[in-house]
């Protein structure tokens, strides 16, 4: 005797929070019911697998059924067909945004395009996520990335209000839709030490120094971008190098502030640019910390450099996402 | 013109993309009633239309508003072609008809398509002026309250209950007329769910003019449903219980909090409740004295379970005067002052005006002599007034018999859909009666006098009102009728208990000065006690107290159970013992009753659900050959599920069924019996015989090993299931209960009949050997396997308890916590070689599957009972079965039902509303005999007193009863605190379970859906409800071709139930409520066609909107609950106009 039809609608729509996560990994009904005796739950229960298949099969449906309202979180607040108490439909929405942080990296600054969806099978194959997973989590960087494309405002907020999601998880967004709009190669192998967490934060940092919503709340620009303006007054600050007299200057000055505060002072002389050899010569933190300190401020006492502000702007974002960077 | 309907259009959201080239949609709004229709503006390209419309009136007869539902369209305004249909929202408006429901319907409604679901949502306001008609020959009927619970509410009290009330009303089924060929199946179902919506307001109205007519104001217990005919066309028909209800006044019903049913519950359990031990111990009873006299010359004719005619000959033919019943001794001390008391009984009973003398003399001893004496009486009256009718008793039989018969027999059919009653209500409970009829389905032709159909149910009901008469019955209670149809065959079935009714309830003016006090439905006015409750209430007239005898006369916690039918010409055979409880009266050895348990009622140990199943096969045929196989077999079917049943009961130690309902499915090739109830251990009942096997061979040794084998598999059973159930009656010394009548025999209490059927091949005798062991034969493998089956019903896993009733006997601490739900299954029997055997190896498994898998899905709410399971067999198809679950589960909190079970102090009846002080007043007035009460003394003091007293006189020791109920009562009043503290936490519970990856939640805090409970039940756990807002009563068709897509059967079902419950809530929110009760699926219609990719459903849903406070919440709000009711909230803009 088989059941052709076996349901069970409860008035306040039933979740098993257990069965909820192996649907988002996921999962097809006999691997999570698979799972799940792995898992001891017939010996807990003192129950049969036909019913745990039933129960698996009834709660993928409801998932199911929800998936399309969880695509637009306020609508399942608002929706009358399931009855979820908030403090659940708020897990729900949590569960369903959540993503795994090396899928994540490997999407980052990529194009959210259908091209970089058809390579998630071997992302899949890397991140040793299942397809499916890979697919929804994809889906919701691009569905977030549409939705607040054209907004305006700080990007993180928009993303929480679009998605209901808790602030946390709405800067990782806004770090997902900074990096996919400003395409930074974050793919480069100099790069792949880096963790999403520590991309993440260097997104914010730069939101937070270098866009719009950064510098007048009332921006008319999306914070995903990095203002035109911006990019194009950088070029100016490109004399502290190019200016040959300037980087000497600047060297200098940099140079006799920070004497006898670092251990490492021998090194510093020479690797005055880049964070790479910073590492191989195994600065502390605090050491960075203090250098890019004096390296920001030194220029204030150049003379005939114009571009102060700028620079100090520059320099807020670069500095954070260094030190950000810059670990073992 | 006598009413106007005000309708204003709001807005949409969420609505469906209709213009795919821009993705939006050009909404506007119809809105349709009777023959008018008003349309809003285009709003163009939006999802979320604002339209804020002017007010649409419609000028009506009230007529038309009880009739007519109101339509609200949506469409997409094409300019080229047709205007697209967006769906649509029927709204029913009598709630606004009848001024204590609600004053306005506002909110957001679901927008439901029959081909679609859902489709986005649309804020409605809708408003009644309704206008004075002093027209006295009106055809409709507002203003008469209609309720499903079967109870009366919670928030009123009956003045009278007048009795039963029915209609059908018929009609063509648009499916199968000829247009519905030319026709979309869209526009088919349409029809039917606007034709099906237009029938039952026509219906609704028509039972409303009945109530005006038997002056009551209310329908309790109202059951209407759909008989889908097919060819022969579409009947609705309702049946209900007409009332006089009063509203309490806010203060009353507010003062005791206790007067919720989580309060009225926690009350029940008795388990281990010191009572029957005092009871039992005492040395002699007054029964002793008292003799009971019948001629033996009377001539009484057995008559036979299935035949009309027999059944006809007991009650008013029998021979005349043959002496008084009863044979006072004068001797007795408790009878010592009698004579002048029945007089003055008498005259109290045909209505004169109170004595007062009898006040200004009598003594509160004395006061309850002539009670215990009335009730002997009484019990002799009830007896006579219908199945010993005619034997004369002296002129207060006379009186109360007139009485007894200007209330009931006046009327056609003295039935009552109700299942719970005000205490004092019923007096005896004779047993279950019911009756079956096929009919050959033919098509109506004058819709207009459907009069075969009501010739069919007279039929049937004359037939249980013969029935409940050969139980010595007068009246019938927890009343329902229902079909089952397969082609043109129809069962048409009827089922109720047979009961002896309290005629002062039933009464118009006579005695309501009176009455009105009593009936009030509020269980803390009423006890077990007899003259607690009176002198309680009624402190200032002794009159009246000393009239209430009455309904006092029958001991409180069993007199429901003693028989109302004479005991020397019993209609069946029974096993008839002294009460275990009072000693005084017989009972019967099991009883079954198709209402729920009475509150007063004492109970040992929990109760659990019963079912019994059974198939059989039966041969395909047509017509009228059909309908004979058909009727030949259901005397076999009723046999069976009934020794199922009894079978069952038995192996869980337990004597009494509950909620029993009877369910018998036709289909093409086979009859399905399923049968529920739930099984409890009355503590007035004997303690069942076990089961004992008794093989056909003897002399076979193996075979004897074998029987032996099962034989103690079935005691182990046994044993197991009194642990689990707790049921540990006391040890009574057979002296005491005296011997059993010599009745050997034992057989159903269940009258069976089939009105095409006059079979006895019923009669078997299945007790030989051991006195009262139930003795299972097995001659034959078909038996064995009945054992078999007997022993695989798994008890549900440990923190889990189901019953079908309201309450379950044994759990006193509900949390606020419940979870209703609906479950359906349909299965494929698979076509090969099928036996009755197999067939029913399948079907119970399938139960059994069910109920495993709900425990499971509901375990994360143990300790937990499921209640009011309601199972619903259906054969859609050749092999296809379909079951559909419907029930709450409810948490309680385990560690109180512990603490309340240690306490002494249970009582279930005892709902103290007023203080303590106050009832620590009425011994004083009750005992002043020094010898059993010394108010002085602490309460525990006498507790204890009272207990180790075993050799008190009975009558000494009746008042230490009431001195330990007192304490209970107290005791009580004071654990009422700590429930309120438990309630409190676990309302938190829920919410404490954070889960995933982030603890820090934020809440959807913009959501603006209110919350709306359902429930099977007519109350809600720790919660009092304050306002019934009116019925819900929907009906919905839903249609696929694409089965596949939308998740195949599972997917479409699911999707649709999950729909029909947001409907139900929208609508609840709109009226303003927060909670459905006495909620109930009574009809899931499913069809399905998979090759053709089709499925098909109709689902028939109803239930009472109300609005409920939680108790913590009430007792921060001394003033109207109404102002707490939030309404639910619109984004669209003002609605509260």
């Amino acid at each position: 005797m088989t059941s052709d039809l076996d349901i069970f609608v409860g008035n306040t729509t039933l979740i098993d929070e257990e069965v909820y996560q192996l649907w988002l990994d996921g999962y097809t009904v006999s691997e999570a019911v698979s799972r799940r005796l792995r898992g001891g739950l017939l010996e807990r229960s003192g129950t049969s697998v036909s019913v745990l298949q039933s129960d698996t099969r009834d709660h993928f449906r409801t998932f199911q059924m929800l998936e399309r309202l969880l695509h637009s979180p306020p609508r399942l607040c608002q929706q009358l067909l399931f009855q979820i108490p908030p403090p659940r439909q708020a897990a729900l929405i949590q569960g369903y945004y959540a993503f795994e942080p090396a899928l994540a990296r490997e999407l980052l600054g990529k194009k959210l395009s259908k091209g970089t969806k058809k390579e998630l099978d071997e992302v899949s194959a890397r991140t040793g996520l299942s397809l499916r997973a890979c697919r929804r989590q994809f889906d919701n960087f691009k569905r977030v990335f549409k939705a607040v494309e054209e907004l305006k405002g700080p990007l993180a907020e928009l993303i929480q209000q679009h998605f209901l999601l808790p602030p946390p998880l709405a800067r990782d967004y806004a770090a997902i839709v900074f990096f996919a709009n400003s395409r930074f190669e974050t793919g480069k192998r100099r790069l792949q030490f880096l963790s999403f967490g520590d991309l993440a934060a260097c997104a914010q940092h730069m939101m937070g120094h270098w866009t719009q919503g950064a510098m007048t709340p009332e921006a008319a620009e999306p914070d995903g971008d990095v203002p035109r303006s911006f990019l194009q007054d950088l070029k100016e600050l490109k004399v502290l190098v190019s200016d040959k007299d300037l980087l000497d200057q600047h060297k200098s000055l940099v140079c006799s502030a920070l004497r006898g505060k670092i251990s490492v002072y021998n090194e510093m002389e020479t690797n005055f640019k880049v964070l790479d050899p910073c590492r191989s010569d195994h600065w502390s933190l605090g050491d960075l910390r203090l250098f890019l300190g004096s390296y920001t401020t030194a220029p204030r006492a150049l003379g005939g450099f114009r571009h102060q502000l700028l620079w100090e702007r520059y320099m807020a974002g670069i500095s954070a996402c260094l030190l950000r960077m810059y670990h073992e | 013109m006598p009413g106007k309907l005000k309708v204003k259009i709001v807005a949409g959201r969420h609505l469906p993309v209709m213009d795919r080239a821009s993705d939006l949609t050009d909404a506007f709004v119809e809105v349709k009633f009777g023959n008018t229709t008003f349309k809003t503006d285009v709003y163009p390209k939006s999802l979320n239309p604002q339209w804020n419309s002017e007010w649409f009136k419609f000028e009506v007869d009230d007529e038309e508003l009880q009739d007519e539902p109101l339509q609200i369209t949506v469409l997409d305004h094409d300019t080229y072609s047709a205007n697209d249909a967006i769906g649509k929202v029927y709204i029913d408006i009598d709630p606004l008809l009848y001024s204590e429901a609600a004053t306005v319907i506002s909110g957001w409604f679901p927008i439901y398509d029959t081909i679609h679901g859902i489709r986005g949502e649309i804020n409605v306001v809708v408003k009644v002026d309704l206008f004075n008609d002093l027209n006295r020959f009106r055809q409709s009927s507002c203003g008469v309250k209609f309720f499903c619970t079967t109870s009366i509410p919670k928030c009123y009290r009956a003045v009278i209950i007048h009795g039963f009330v029915e209609e059908l009303v018929v009609n063509e089924d648009p499916e199968y007329q000829w247009i519905d060929r030319i026709r979309t199946p869209r526009a088919s179902n349409e029809a039917r769910q606007r034709l099906i919506s237009l029938m039952s307001g026509e219906l609704q109205r028509k039972i409303g003019l009945k109530v005006l007519e038997m002056r009551g104001n209310a329908v309790v217990g109202y059951l209407q449903c759909f008989d889908l005919e097919g060819e022969s066309g579409l009947v609705v028909r309702a049946i209900g219980t007409v009332c006089t209800l009063d509203k309490l006044s806010n203060t009353s019903a507010f003062l005791p909090a206790c007067n919720s049913p989580s309060k009225e519950m926690k009350e029940i359990p008795f388990n281990e409740d010191p009572n029957p031990n005092t009871h039992s111990s005492g040395p002699s009873t007054p029964l002793k004295n008292q003799t009971y006299s019948f001629s033996p010359s009377k001539s009484y004719s057995r008559q036979s379970s299935s035949s009309d005619t027999d059944l006809s000959l007991t009650p008013k033919t029998a021979p005349s005067p043959q002496g008084p019943r009863i044979f006072l001794f004068p001797s007795s001390p408790t009878l010592s002052c009698d004579s002048p008391h029945l007089k003055k009984s008498c005259l109290l009973l045909s209505g004169s005006a109170l004595n007062p003398l009898h006040s200004s003399h009598v003594s509160p001893v004395v006061l309850r002599k002539s009670v215990s004496f009335t009730e002997e009486l009484l019990l002799a009256a009830s007896g006579m007034g219908s199945g010993s009718a005619g034997k004369e008793g002296g002129p207060f039989k006379t009186l109360l018999r007139q009485q007894t018969q200007s209330a009931l027999e006046q009327r056609e059919f003295p039935f009552f859909t109700l299942t719970t009653f005000p205490p004092g209500f019923l007096v005896h409970v004779g047993g279950v009666v019911s009756a079956r009829s096929v009919k050959l389905l033919d098509r109506i032709h004058n819709p207009d006098e459907p009069e075969t159909r009501d010739a069919w149910w007279a039929e049937i009901r004359q037939e249980i009102k013969s029935h409940a008469k050969a139980l010595g019955c007068h009246a019938v209670v927890g009343y329902s009728e229902s079909t089952s149809i397969c082609e043109e065959v129809c069962i048409l079935s009827a089922s109720g208990t047979a009961a002896v009714l309290n005629p002062r309830f039933l009464q118009d003016g006579t005695v309501e000065g009176c009455l009105e006090q009593r009936l009030s439905w509020q269980p803390g006015f009423f006890s077990i006690g007899s003259e607690k409750g009176e002198v309680d209430f009624f402190p200032q007239s002794q009159d009246s107290s000393s009239l209430l005898g009455i309904e006092e006369a029958s001991p409180p916690g069993c007199g429901f159970c003693h028989i109302p039918y004479d005991e020397l010409n019993m209609p069946f055979p029974a096993h008839l013992t002294y009460c275990y409880n009072c000693r005084k009266q017989k009972v019967p050895d099991v009883l079954f009753t198709t209402i729920d348990l009475p509150v007063e009622a004492i109970v040992i140990g929990k109760g659990c659900l019963i079912q019994a199943r059974l198939c059989r096969l039966k041969k395909k045929a047509q017509a009228e050959a059909n309908a004979t196989s058909i009727s030949n077999l259901l005397p076999f079917m009723e046999y069976e599920v009934h020794t199922q049943l009894m079978n069952k009961l038995k192996l869980r130690g337990m004597n009494a069924l509950f909620g029993l309902r009877i369910q018998i499915t036709v289909g093409e090739n086979m009859l399905m019996g399923l049968a529920s109830a739930t099984g409890v251990y009355l503590a007035a009942l004997p303690t069942p015989g076990g089961i004992q096997i008794a093989g056909k061979t003897p002399n076979d040794g193996t075979y004897e090993q074998h029987i032996s084998h099962m034989q103690k598999k079935i005691n182990d059973t046994i044993a197991k299931n009194k642990e689990l159930y707790e049921i540990n009656p006391p040890e009574l010394p057979e002296e005491i209960i005296g011997s059993p009548i010599p009745e050997p025999r034992q057989r159903s209490r269940l009258l069976r009949s089939q009105s095409e059927s006059s079979d006895e091949v019923t009669e078997l005798d299945l007790s030989h050997g051991k006195k009262d062991a139930f003795v299972l034969e097995i001659d034959d493998t078909d038996a064995m396997e009945d054992v078999h089956s007997l022993l695989t019903d798994a008890p549900p896993p440990s923190g889990f308890y189901s019953c079908n009733t309201e309450i379950m006997p044994g759990i006193s601490n509900w949390t606020p916590e419940i979870q209703m739900f609906t479950a359906v299954r349909v299965s494929r029997l698979g076509n090969i070689n099928l036996t009755n055997q197999t067939l029913n190896k399948n079907f119970n498994d399938l139960c059994e599957n069910l109920l495993k898998s709900l425990y499971f899905k509901l375990r994360s709410m143990v300790p937990c009972c499921l209640c009011h399971v309601n199972f619903t067999v259906a054969l859609p198809e050749d092999e296809l079965v379909q079951i559909a679950v419907t029930a709450v589960a409810i948490t309680f909190d385990k560690n109180q039902t512990l603490q309340a079970n240690k306490a002494p102090t249970e009582k279930s009846q005892q709902r103290a509303s007023t203080d303590n002080e106050e009832q620590l007043q009425f011994p004083l007035e009750l005992c002043p005999d020094p010898l059993a009460s010394q108010p002085s003394l602490p309460a525990k003091e006498v507790l204890e007193g009272a207990t180790s007293q075993t050799g008190i006189p009975a009558a000494q020791r009746d008042r230490c009863n009431s001195w330990i109920e007192l304490i209970k009562l107290k005791a009580q009043t004071i654990r009422r605190g700590s429930i309120k503290t438990t309630a409190s936490l676990d309302k938190t519970s829920p919410l404490a379970e954070g889960y995933l990856r982030h603890r820090s939640v934020p809440s959807c805090t913009n959501s603006t859906v209110s919350v709306v409970k359902m429930t099977p039940l007519s109350f809600l756990p720790g919660a009092k409800i304050t306002k019934y807002l009116g019925i819900i009563n929907m009906f919905f068709i839903r249609e696929t071709t694409s089965l596949r897509e939308e998740g195949g059967v599972s997917g479409f079902l699911h999707a649709f139930i999950a729909e029909v419950f947001a409907m139900v809530r929208a609508h609840v929110a709109a009226l303003g409520g927060n909670a459905v009760v006495s909620y109930i699926m009574k009809q899931c219609v499913f069809m399905e066609n998979p090759n053709k990719n089709q499925a098909q459903c109709l689902i028939n849903v109803s239930g009472d909107a109300v609005i409920f406070v939680r108790e913590s919440e009430l007792e921060m709000l001394p003033v109207q609950p109404s102002t707490v009711v939030s309404q639910p909230t619109s984004s669209g803009g003002d609605v509260t106009t």
